[in-house]
This record gives structure tokens, sequence and C-alpha cells, in this order.
């Protein structure tokens, strides 16, 4: 049983009001926006606690939490930095020099595709296509895209981060 | 000047907001098709020629009309907002700076197809538009155009935002369908269709952000007039989304009799490639479409001119041709690498397959393995007729169409550009700090050099 996970308040009347969404019985509809708010709230990804918790509230079992959890990309299944850098790398934003993006990262931080920095700040996460093509290259931080991105826009975003100065959303 | 049906207000300051949208004829057609029979705005809808602007460009009439309509079992319509198509990203403008369009075609199609509860599936990573779209939503319920007994019809309809979390394979409708539901974005066998089984087991019709959209100005101008616009069964006008290698890429609204290479070197569109460079390759319709050289994308195998349309797109299938899909329109220029960015939407395929079936499961994550061994000069000769087997028992072999969308531009990339392929395997180490450049292929642009 998970007696220390619980949503804030707040969260839990946002939970409420999802499942008003869906008919009588279907309240299973409301996993996935439900996951988006247990990630953000609970450091950036999804505990096994976590998903029993979500489980619970929705009246589902905790494997129907666990494979929906494991299917989505946006779904963190290990601890995450406090900064997600999720970086396109399909076809439209190679030909746009994403790949130079992606190398530049790799060497500033000395991390690995999927590592975190040891300070624990930057995680490095490279995506699929965003929907962003014309605005290449780019990434997603938080709730935002950060587009037309260059070497100096990079190292400007990364320095706002490390001064708590970027707005995730 | 293409005419503008879907963006025509977009510059106008405030024009994602209903006060300024509803002062500029907003919520008009809605007005007008609340007052018609649900039969009447079919019919216009009919009438219109309009397809589905998702990618595979069905009838939406025909669709509309296959809704079950079961005693006392309610109806969805549900919009794919999903859009994941490498190359396509016109649904997120229109959601982003005109909000309201959306939902006004939501209230006049929801009316049509008796749906009171409809959901917009908006994909997880556009995290900063279902603020955008519910701020619209409340307006729209605040000047009585969503809610109880809407215009004093009798008609009641919600619409709510459902998010995603990341999965390409969710625009698929069935997917969409199961993701909705709260499960993984398995698609289903079909039949049975959406139409009869869909959402809850509820006869339901998934359609487009755009195509939805586009439902406004029909009932606007008129069914008839909308077909008016464009050419054959390539009727009223497409939102296509240009990136890649051109001087201005963005989201452009056209009229479908204009030809590609207007469309590629015209000021009024993408405005030619930069740097002095020659176009060497296209992707005109997302990822999934067939990659087709310079030579064969400005004209088709019969010397005639292509035009941005479904048919003239089409023109030549598969062997010499290619396909409107969803309009994400990519421009590849001499230096780029046709093997490079076919392992790149290898890599994409094999990490967005659902992984029910064996040939895509399996087929996407060899196909990658493989091209990324090309690519850094690793690859031996008979890879490249591996890959073509690979993707031939893909192809047709799989519960829904990602499998298509996976071998289809493999197929096309060495179909084309084999010599590509070949000078990497023959080339170790040259490939990896040369580009094959244009060597091979027909001077693409011999009227229009820049």
């Amino acid at each position: 049983m998970s007696e220390t996970i619980a949503f804030k308040p707040e969260s839990l009347a946002q939970v409420h009001k999802i499942m008003a969404r869906y008919p009588e019985g279907r309240q299973k509809s409301a996993l996935i926006p439900v996951l988006h708010i247990a990630q953000k709230e609970f450091d950036g990804w999804l505990a096994v606690p976590v998903m029993d918790y979500v489980a619970e509230l929705l009246s589902i079992t905790p494997i129907e939490v666990y494979e929906v959890a494991t299917f989505y990309t946006m779904f963190n299944m290990k601890p995450v930095g406090k900064y997600v850098l999720e970086v396109c790398r399909t076809g439209p934003c190679m030909l746009n020099g994403s790949d130079n993006i992606l190398d530049h990262i790799r060497t500033k931080l000395n991390i690995k595709d999927g590592e975190t920095t040891a300070d624990g700040l930057f995680t490095l996460k490279p995506g699929e296509c965003l929907g962003a093509c014309g605005y290449a290259p780019m990434m997603q931080l938080g709730k935002f895209y950060h587009e037309h991105l260059t070497i100096e826009k990079v190292d400007e975003i990364i320095d706002l981060c490390r001064q708590g100065a970027i707005d995730l959303g | 000047m293409s005419k503008k049906l879907l963006l025509k207000n977009a510059h106008i300051e405030g024009i994602r907001y209903f006060e300024t949208y509803r002062k500029n004829g907003g919520y008009e057609a809605a007005e007008k098709a609340l007052k018609m029979t649900t039969d009447e705005v079919l019919e216009e809808v009919k009438t219109s020629g309009l397809r589905g602007r998702g990618g595979a460009g069905f009838p939406t009439g025909m669709k509309w009309s296959f809704l079950a309509k079961p005693e006392g079992v309610p109806r969805h319509l549900v919009v794919n907002a999903d859009e994941s198509e490498p190359g396509t990203f016109k649904d997120r403008y229109l959601m982003e700076f005109l909000p309201h369009l959306l939902i006004e075609g939501m209230l006049i199609s929801s009316y049509t197809l008796g749906s009171n509860v409809s959901y917009i599936y908006i994909r997880g990573e556009y995290s900063w538009i279902p603020d955008i779209l519910e701020e619209a939503i409340e307006e729209a319920k605040a000047a009585g155009f969503l809610g109880k007994n809407i215009l004093g019809t009798g008609f009641d309809c919600e619409i709510y935002v459902q998010r995603g979390a990341g999965a390409y394979i969710c625009g698929e409708e069935t997917a969409l369908l199961e993701s909705l539901e709260g499960k993984r974005g398995n698609p289903r066998l079909k039949p049975p269709f959406p139409a009869i089984k869909g959402l809850w087991e509820r006869p339901t019709v998934v359609n487009n952000v755009e195509t939805i959209a586009a439902v406004v100005p029909i009932i606007d101008i008129t069914g008839a007039e909308y077909a008016k616009i464009g050419v054959g069964r390539s009727t009223g006008t497409k939102l296509i989304s240009a990136c890649g290698n051109i001087n201005k890429p963005g989201v452009y609204e056209i009229d479908m009799t204009i030809t590609v290479e207007e469309f590629i070197y015209s000021d009024e569109y993408c405005g030619g490639i930069p740097n002095g460079k020659k176009l060497k390759a296209c992707i005109p319709g997302g990822s999934s479409v067939p990659i087709v050289p310079a030579n064969l994308l400005l004209k088709t195998i019969n010397g005639e001119p292509r035009y941005m349309n479904y048919e003239s797109l089409a023109d030549g299938g598969f062997a010499t041709g290619t396909m409107m899909g969803s309009g994400g329109f990519i421009v590849l220029d001499e230096d780029q690498c046709v093997v490079n960015h076919t392992m790149t939407l290898a890599r994409f395929y094999n990490h967005e397959s659902c992984g029910q079936c064996t040939p895509c499961r399996e087929g996407t994550g060899w196909m990658y393995k493989i091209l990324k061994k090309i690519e850094k000069g690793e690859g031996k000769m008979a890879d490249i007729d591996l890959l073509w087997d690979i993707q031939r028992k893909i192809e047709g072999n799989t519960i829904c169409p990602l499998g298509d969308a996976a071998a289809w531009p493999v197929a096309a990339a060495i179909r084309h550009f084999r010599d590509e392929f070949e000078w990497h395997v023959n080339n170790p180490e040259l490939s990896q700090t040369q580009n094959y450049g244009l060597a091979n292929y027909a001077d693409p642009i011999p009227a229009v050099a820049k």
C-alpha cells in the first residue's frame, strides 16, 4: 500500500474534474492525463509506488497502469534531471543541423543519450519528431519548445537552467 | 495568389480570442448550419469533395455517412490532433493561432453526427496547446456556442481535450481510440470500423484537425463553391507545412492547381533553396510517402509538370511518383545524404512501432540496424538487397498502416538513390567525410537554375 504517496489537493481536484469527462464506468480514460499530473508532481518520473497510487485512485489494477506508463515515450520510468533536454533528431531536423546540436550537448555536458549529469541538473533525451520541423533544429524543455536553435542559443539555455531562470511551465 | 479559406484571418491580432474571432465572421457558419437539417449539412460536406487531411485522403462525407445510429446509443466525434508525421506541423498552427476555427468546425460536425460529447485527442508533446484550446472552449461556452441547448436548437455539445503521451501510432484512428480508453496504443483489426464500433464500442467518427476546420468555410461558401476550387478530386484548399532546405519554411494554404516548382521557388511560398544549392530530393507528404529525386518531383515520368494535388503527386504510382499524404513537405538540397535521412526515418518507425505485429516490430528494427551500418561505412553490398527484401515483407502484412509507412521510405530511397547506397558500401572512409552530391542524377532544375 502506498501511504506516503498522495496528490496535493489542487491535483486531486484536477483528477476528479478529468474523470467527469467520461461516461459512467469509463474512468480508466483518465489514466494518461492523470499520469501526466503524477509525473509532474513526483520529480519528473513514475516510480512504482506512484503508479500504484494512481491505480487505486482510478479503481484499476496496477498492471493496467504499468503497461500504459511503459508504452508512452513522455513517461520516464527512471529518475531524471531537473532539466530534461528533449532534442528532436528525426529527418527534417537532421536536415537543419540537429546532429550538431546533439553532439554539442553531449560534449558540453559530458553525458551520453539518456544519461543525467552528476549534479542531477540535466538529462539528454533525444526524441522523435515534435511537430516543429519548419523551425528546426529544436528541443522541448518542460512545457515549451525552444526553436531555431544554434550552438549559442543552446549555451544560453543551459546557462539559464543553471541560474534557475528558465520557465518549465 | 492561392485563395485562403482557413488562414484568411490568421494574422489578425487577437484572432485566437472569441471576441475578435466573432467580430471577423466567426461562428456565422455555425449559426447557419444549426438552422439546417443534419442531412443538409452532410450533403454540403459530400458535395464539397473534402478529403481527410490527416494523410489518407478518404472522402469525409462518405466517412460521415457510414456512422451507425442505433437507438439510444451515444455517438462521438473525435478530432485527431496527434500530428506526429515527420515534416507535418500544420494542425499545430491551426490550434495555436485559430483555436476557434477548430471549435466552430467541431460544433458543426458534432451537430451533424449527433455527437453530444466530442473529444480532441492531442499529442502529449504539444503541452502548451491544451491550455489554448480549453480557454477557447470556455469562451465558446460562455457565448452559448457550447453546452446545453445551443442557440435554442435543443442540441447539447461538450468538447473535452484529451492529451496523449508520446506515441506516433496513436495517430492511427483505432490506436487513438485505445489510448483515449486509457490503454496502450495498439491498433485494432478493422472491420469493425469506428463508425460502427469505436470509442467505448460506440459509433465514432475520427477526423483530422484540418478536415474539421475545413467544414467551416464549406458551410460558409457552400459545398458547391468549395468544390470549384482546386481540380479533379483535389477540391478546396490544403495546408502544406514546408521544411528542410528552403528559404521560407512554414505553413502555407494552397490552391491545389499550383505546380510543385512554383511551390518551391516562388517567393509567395518556400522562396527557393538557400546558399545557392540545387534541389536534390523531396518528400512532399510527410515521411511515410516515397522520396523522389528532383527530376521526378518537378515533372512526371511523361515530362509533364507536377502539381500540388492528390492525383498529380501520385502520377506514376510508387515507381515514379509519390503522394500528397499529410502535406508535410520536406526538401533536401544537394548536400544532404539520402542514406542518413532514410536512417533517421527507420530509427523513427522502429521507435514508434507498437510491437503487435512481427513484420513491423522486427522488420523496423532490422532495417534501422542495417541502415545505420551502411551510413557509418560498415555496410555490405548484400545489405542493400536485404533491405529491399525486408521492406517488401513488411508491406501489406501488418494490422495497421505503420508497417507500410516504415517500408515505403526505404523502398523509395533504394529505388531512386541506389547509387548513393552503393557508394557508401564501396567508399567506407570517403562516405564519412564527403557528400555523394548530385553526381549521378539528372540535372534537376535546368530551366530554373538558382
